[in-house]
């Protein structure tokens, strides 16, 4: 395949960057999508060129290190994957492809596609755990039994790998999803029940303090998350809001 | 903006209601008005809290939509929106807009004359005139195409917002489908009858 590549070149957090076009070709369906840009840093490097920044660790969809805007979308025009499992065969040959870092305030541009991402970390710390005793004396947590129709929706609430794709897609640059997601996965939970009113009110204000946008529910971050959060996270976290803003 | 849009919708189902007499009954019509147009309690309850409320939701439309831009402050060079999200969800500041400059034009057609008619001139009540003054403002063709090409907004509007709000207040389970289906009903079919009581009046007065 051949095809041109129009990639976001930034040297660092505080320069300017710029589209730079790149023709490639030699590029195999059969590759991922990382393997096109690793193919793409070899020929760059080859030139004596800085190659392209990336963020990438994994490379089989479950970090959710992997974060570039691919032609207008989230981890490509794929559903359900990650760019790391995104496939040049979605691509034609002679396509011109455009590559961006994953923009919101909330995610500044370390370098190129690069972004730093921490702000999510910041509000896992402000609530998205559960605080339990560990010196030894720890219940099992199978000792207490889960609705099953509870278990599955907590699990599917856990599988957020926190790629910021539906940051990264939101008109709004939103989080939403993510935070409703890590709200969700405990709130449905006895063990996350009891610290619920907290952990809901500290994560939502950390998630303000980021600077993150509102929802307007769109339904957008639903479409382009990789593991296919649902939208019901997000009612569920408005539940658990007004009930412990009720509360105070 | 979820509260107060849902409590719009109440205020447009009652508005629709009482106008849509207009067509059955004049007789009920200019009871239903002179009613609305001279109880206390719609009067100084009711109106400052529909005028609060109107007031309350596009403020805060603005608001967020700041909010919003701001927490994207490099645009991408390629963004296909159109690919995860209708166009109504995209674009509710711009539906907001048009129906806000309606209710500009609304007020000094309707809400202005009223102010006028009770409390600067003073006069003498008249349970039967607001047929009439309906009517009227519908002989203009250049006014009703206004008013019909703002109910498609108010459509498009509504389309996105009403079952949005129901979201946003925590609504979303196994009834969620069919409330769905509702929302876009009521999106739909409220904005045409608007659009069918002003043509009506309209087309009658030839």
């Amino acid at each position: 395949m051949k095809l041109t590549l129009k990639v976001w070149r930034q040297a660092n957090a505080t320069a300017s960057g710029k589209m730079v076009t790149y023709p490639i070709d030699e590029v195999s369906p059969d590759m991922s999508f990382l393997e096109m840009m690793d193919v793409l840093n070899e020929q760059l490097i080859q030139k004596g060129e800085d190659p392209v920044a990336f963020d990438h660790d994994c490379r089989e969809g479950i970090c959710g290190m992997c974060s570039m805007f691919i032609n207008g979308e989230a981890h490509g025009p794929d559903r359900l994957v990650t760019t790391c499992q995104l496939h040049m065969r979605k691509f034609k040959d002679g396509d011109t492809i455009t590559i961006e870092p994953f923009r919101a305030k909330a995610f500044p541009v370390i370098k190129d596609l690069a972004v730093d991402r921490s702000a999510f970390d910041r509000i896992q710390q402000a609530g998205g755990f559960v605080s339990i005793n560990t010196s030894g004396n720890t219940q099992d947590a199978n000792a207490i039994p889960i609705d099953k129709h509870d278990a599955d929706k907590a699990f599917d609430a856990a599988t957020c790998i926190g790629c910021g794709a539906c940051v990264a897609t939101c008109k709004n640059a939103s989080a939403m999803l993510f935070v409703s997601a890590k709200v969700s996965q405990y709130a449905l939970l006895p063990q996350g029940k009891v610290e619920a009113t907290d952990r809901v009110m500290n994560m939502v204000t950390q998630m303000d303090e980021e600077g993150f946008g509102n929802c307007t529910n769109t339904g957008a971050c639903e479409v382009e998350c990789p593991k296919g959060i649902s939208l019901e996270n997000i009612a569920r976290m408005n539940r658990e809001y007004l009930t412990a803003s009720v509360k105070g | 903006m979820a509260l107060s849009g849902l409590f719009l919708v109440v205020f447009l189902t009652q508005h629709f209601v009482i106008n849509m007499t207009s067509v059955i009954s004049p007789a009920t019509f200019n009871s239903f008005s002179h009613f609305m147009g001279n109880n206390a309690v719609v009067q100084f309850l009711l109106q400052p809290i529909l005028i609060f409320g109107v007031v309350f939701h596009f403020v805060m439309g603005f608001v967020l939509e700041l909010q919003n831009r701001k927490a994207r402050n490099a645009k991408y060079t390629n963004y296909k929106g159109s690919a995860n999200a209708n166009w109504m969800s995209r674009n509710m500041i711009l539906s907001g807009i048009v129906v806000l400059s309606f209710l500009g034009l609304h007020f000094y057609d309707f809400w202005v004359p009223e102010m006028n008619y009770k409390y600067v001139e003073v006069l003498p009540l008249d349970p039967d005139r607001y047929y009439e003054e309906l009517i009227h403002k519908f002989e203009s063709p250049v006014r009703v195409g206004i008013y019909a090409l703002s109910f498609v907004f108010l459509a498009l509007h509504l389309l996105h917002g009403f079952s949005s709000s129901f979201q946003s207040v925590g609504f979303n389970n196994k009834y969620s489908k069919g409330l769905q289906v509702f929302t876009k009903a009521f999106a739909l079919l409220i904005p045409l009858g608007f659009v069918f009581i002003a043509l009506y009046h309209h087309l009658n007065a030839f």
